[in-house]
């Protein structure tokens, strides 16, 4: 388990307790949290679950698979601390990690 | 105006496997996809990767799937409208109208929506001013590579449309690829031949750049890129082509009088019915309690679709639950022969 925060492009805020072993996208989808899509559900095939995470974060997280750099060129307004939220699995490591999401997911 | 008993919206694996469902019971359909090519998700995302969740078969492409659906609806000679997208439905009498973007007219007593997440579009650039030159000057796909001739192209995307444009383009414009990172993901003899074009002073290559901002009253005159560290460049431009991908939209399905609940579209699960009566919808685009995004979700939800369609086409029979191993007539509308 761990409080995962999704801050709005708007800025409003949502603290969600996940659970380890779901997905970052999935704690978002699972609560309603705006902003998430996740088209294609967790395929890393659609670019829709784009997170920027915060620094101090961005450099915990397990490296990237090619594949999702790859989906990233699509994602709407990437920048260095991007990640696809279907690829970031939550363990207790994460307790209190923040992410910002973009303006919109396509 | 095609009269059918079914539209089939959508020619993913369960669009295709409901057409199979359609055959078996005796109900002619018609099929429309916003593609060029028949198999919705599994060709366009994910042609070469495999599946490993299709009852009895342990390992598949997504394009092997799509072949072996094809070659099963083989026998009911159904008619595929691709590159083209159903915009409009309205009910007159017992029958649903449905018109076409390109202007197709069908009448049919029912609607099959098996459209994934909605229909494939083309990804835009995010910057605002970007829209008044779209269709223009701001292009997200090449029709007539003429107009480039002797311009300077400005091309956005690191994939392989965007470098095999830009090795075209380079024979007859100024091109200039601008991509948001160094490594480009399109295939590596396409790279290779685009570093090639940049030494012999062909094409440029910009990388960590993204647009940033586009300037011109009636046609693009300069464009701003952004470096990853902040730094603006500012570059003249004729033609701005972008290659990001395609996004999946929900699109005129909106405007259909249907319940939507985010972009799904609710369902009962005896017959996956929306609250529209004759319009079933299956697959990644309904939602009901428990549904699961699985391919397999989708051939059962098609399964049951088809014979709630079939009370709408025939209302004076009753549909008789048949096996295909032993029904007579199921064999006769397959073709199979003794």
């Amino acid at each position: 388990m761990a409080k995962i925060t999704y801050i709005e492009h708007s800025g409003k805020s949502h603290t969600i307790e996940v659970q380890n072993g779901l997905t970052v996208m999935e704690g978002a989808i699972q609560n309603n949290v705006p902003g998430i899509d996740a088209d294609c559900g967790g395929s890393m095939a659609c670019a829709t679950c784009h997170v920027y995470v915060k620094e101090e974060w961005f450099n915990k997280l397990p490296k990237k698979e090619d594949g999702e750099e790859d989906m990233l060129d699509m994602a709407y307004e990437p920048n260095k601390f991007s990640r696809l939220s279907c690829q970031l699995t939550v363990s207790d490591n994460l307790e209190g990690m923040i992410v910002n999401l973009p303006e919109k997911q396509a | 105006m095609i009269d059918t008993d079914v539209l089939v919206v959508g020619a993913g694996p369960v669009g295709l496997f409901c057409v199979h469902q359609l055959g078996i019971i005796g109900l002619k359909c018609e099929v429309v996809d916003n593609l060029d090519k028949i198999g919705g998700q599994c060709i366009e995302l994910y042609p070469d990767k495999p599946i490993y969740d299709i009852p009895a078969i342990p390992v598949c492409t997504g394009e092997e799937l799509t072949n072996n659906l094809v070659e099963q609806i083989k026998p009911f000679k159904t008619n595929f409208h691709l590159n083209d997208r159903v915009e409009e439905i309205s009910k007159k009498n017992k029958n649903w109208l449905i018109k076409t973007i390109k202007g197709k007219e069908f009448k049919a007593s029912s609607i099959i929506i098996a459209g994934g997440v909605g229909s494939f579009e083309p990804r835009k650039f995010s910057v605002k001013e970007c829209e008044k030159f779209e269709g223009k000057e701001i292009l997200y796909s090449v029709k007539d590579k003429t107009i480039f001739k002797d311009k300077t192209v400005s091309i956005f995307g690191g994939g392989d449309s965007a470098l095999d444009w830009a090795i075209e383009l380079s024979k007859d414009s100024k091109v200039k690829l601008i991509h948001r990172r160094d490594e480009f993901r399109g295939a590596e003899s396409s790279v290779n031949k685009v570093k090639q074009l940049e030494k012999e002073g062909k094409v440029q290559i910009l990388t960590q750049y993204q647009l940033s901002s586009v300037e011109g009253k009636n046609k693009i005159e300069n464009i701003s890129i952004k470096h990853e560290d902040g730094k603006i460049k500012k570059i003249k431009t004729n033609y701005i082509l972008g290659f990001f991908g395609l996004i999946m939209q929900l699109g005129p399905i909106n405007n259909w009088g249907l319940n939507l609940d985010k972009k799904h579209i609710p369902v009962n699960t005896e017959n996956f019915e929306t609250n529209q009566k004759g319009i079933f919808a299956i697959g990644d685009i309904c939602a009901y309690p428990g549904k699961v995004k699985l391919i397999l979700s989708g051939f059962h939800e098609g399964a049951l679709a088809a014979r709630g369609c079939f009370k709408y086409a025939k209302p004076d029979e009753k549909l008789r639950f048949q096996f295909s191993t032993t029904s007579k007539s199921i064999h006769e509308r397959l073709g199979v022969k003794k």
